[in-house]
């Protein structure tokens, strides 16, 4: 086990038209995306964590603790265990005001609050309808309201399934600053269920992926993300996560540079002060590699790079090409003529020419 | 207008009534609870004993109680052992019999309304550390309550309306087992009409005033 893990999960279940599988360890401290496609067992996974899935066989040990040792006829029952757990709907109690919901859970936590309420209220921004039934809210303020009610009983482990599922574009935007928030100021470990690409790489700092009820990798968002060995299923939206700094605005080109170790990118102009911290994805069909430094291009993103790999795609015509910029890993989408073409090779370096920086903001 | 023996049996009637509701909304809880969530085999068998009564004619389910609880019964004998003695022809009798008589008019809108309600409350309670006990009582019994109306009200008036039980397993004692249905059946036997009409009225006026105030309630609250 690393220093830091915290929880170390092995499940089985088997039913009939679906077995789960895995052994796992998970981070104690930030936010670790369970990705894959429906079926993949990810919310079985998680209601195995919670305790929910009574047909769940393993062990589960959390800090120290343990919560499920089948061998031994251990079982903790959900309501024992400290988690907060956040539903693809909201499942607000449709006979309680949304004080009435939030007081639910933190009035039957008998030891003292890490969390006040009052912070969770604010974190979250419902202090104006604290007096509403549910049915008089939207179904994003119903989504906050059932985050705050999970956060409000000081849970030492926060479990969320799809939170944003349920809710249309609009909501979601509207619901994701309060997670990010929620990500950089709660020190508890966060899984988050997830088959939003965009979602895990915004919000997660590791990442799970799972098939068929298997885990198919796990680690840190960036080092997975970067790594070529996955699934094909993953390799279509193929692509890299980078964490940069504001570094400077270009008023005059209405332009923003982005440091990160090893690079930077320019984009369009962005709201962020200087020195924020901003996410990025860079797909592998939008990085394409020159030999030499290309001139006369209107490209601007060019990065100095090294190829470290190169592996199959997901299709015959296409190879991936993973790069070290200064450290930081890229992957280039490329044809496999090109790559002959080129005659890459593990130590080479070249340049990667970025077609397009999706800012995660 | 109504004699000293029809106040009586009106008494008895709502006496009757209100025990008989108030037992079976206590044991119909649980089995309706079962019914709901249960995935065992049995759930098919304990389904279609507790609705027999929907079916059977009463004089029948009056038949076999009046058996199992006479003399030469198992229950019989137990009561007996027990010191009190035997219960047909007596109004604990006739309570037994009701609750019988009117079981599934309280488990069935029970058990809709927990079905109704699904699991996903119950785990939500339990993610806030409520107790399985605890969020039965926080969160099944309010979202419920529509059907815990529908179930008092249904056992109450079907308790109000039974016959042939009653002739069956309590007879027609004054102050005892003779209800509303049974004083009726003694005016027409008696060519007292006009009697028997109030009474008969009286009955028909209040069924109707309960089942119109059950059927335009609002709908049940939908779970968000």
């Amino acid at each position: 086990m690393t220093p830091d893990a915290a929880i170390r999960a092995r499940f089985q279940v088997i039913w009939p038209r679906f077995t789960l599988d895995i052994d796992l360890t998970l981070p104690g401290r930030g936010v670790t995306a369970l990705f894959g496609h429906s079926g993949s067992g990810k919310t079985t996974l998680l209601r195995c964590l919670a305790g929910l899935e009574r047909h769940c066989v393993g062990l589960l040990h959390f800090k120290g603790e343990i919560w499920q040792d089948s061998e031994r006829g251990i079982f903790r029952p959900t309501h024992q265990r400290p988690l907060g757990y956040v539903f693809q709907e909201a499942s607000l109690f449709p006979h309680l005001s949304v004080q009435k919901n939030l007081d639910y859970g933190r009035t039957r936590v008998n030891h003292a609050h890490k969390v006040s309420l009052e912070d969770v209220v604010e974190l979250l921004g419902i202090a104006h309808l604290l007096d509403r039934m549910p049915d008089r809210l939207s179904g994003g303020e119903r989504q906050r309201v059932a985050i705050a009610r999970s956060l409000a009983t000081s849970p030492e482990l926060l479990l969320m399934d799809e939170p944003l599922a349920a809710l249309d574009l609009k909501r979601k935007n509207e619901i994701l600053p309060y997670l990010e928030r929620l990500r950089d100021e709660l020190d508890i470990p966060v899984c988050y269920v997830s088959h939003s690409p965009d979602e895990v790489a915004r919000l997660a700092d590791h990442i799970v992926l799972l098939a068929e009820g298997r885990v198919v990798a796990a680690g840190g968002l960036r080092e997975t993300l970067a790594r070529l060995d996955l699934p094909t299923a993953f390799t279509e939206d193929a692509g890299v996560v980078i964490e940069a700094v504001v570094a400077s605005h270009d008023e005059a080109y209405h332009l923003t540079r982005l440091d990160f170790p090893g690079g930077s990118v320019v984009v369009a102009r962005r709201p962020e002060a200087i020195g924020r911290q901003l996410r990025f994805r860079i797909y592998a069909r939008d990085v394409s590699l020159t030999l030499t430094r290309a001139e006369g291009t209107s490209i601007i993103n060019l990065l100095s790079a090294t190829v470290t790999e190169v592996a199959d795609a997901d299709t015959p015509a296409h190879v991936l090409v993973q790069l070290d910029v200064g450290g930081t890993p890229l992957i280039a989408r490329i044809t496999r003529r090109s790559r002959d073409h080129l005659h890459l090779a593990p130590g080479q370096p070249l340049w990667a020419q970025i077609k397009a920086v999706a800012l995660l903001a | 207008m109504l004699s000293a023996v029809d106040l009586a049996a009106i008494w008895l009637t709502i006496k009757l009534a209100t025990i008989t509701t108030a037992i079976l909304l206590i044991v119909g809880t649980p089995i309706a609870w079962w019914l709901a969530r249960t995935r065992s085999r049995f759930k098919g068998l304990i389904g279609a004993i507790v609705a027999l009564p929907l079916v059977l004619p009463p004089t029948v389910l009056g038949f076999y109680l009046l058996i199992t609880l006479g003399p030469h019964g198992p229950v019989g004998q137990f009561t007996q052992w027990l010191g009190i003695g035997l219960l047909p022809f007596t109004f604990a009798g006739l309570v037994v019999a009701s609750v019988f008589y009117s079981l599934p008019f309280v488990v069935q809108p029970l058990q809709l309304a927990f079905e109704a309600i699904g699991p996903r409350p119950l785990e939500v309670a339990a993610t806030l550390r409520a107790g399985p006990w605890n969020s039965f009582f926080t969160v099944v019994i309010p979202l419920a309550k529509p059907g815990f109306i529908t179930a008092a009200i249904l056992g109450f008036t079907h308790t109000i309306g039974e016959f042939g039980v009653v002739l069956m397993i309590g007879g027609n004692i004054p102050e005892k087992t003779r209800v509303v249905s049974v004083q009726i059946y003694d005016h027409v036997e008696a060519l007292e009409y006009a009697e028997a009409h109030v009474l008969a009225g009286g009955l028909l006026l209040f069924s109707f005033l309960v089942l119109l105030a059950l059927y335009s309630r609002k709908g049940t609250r939908v779970w968000q």
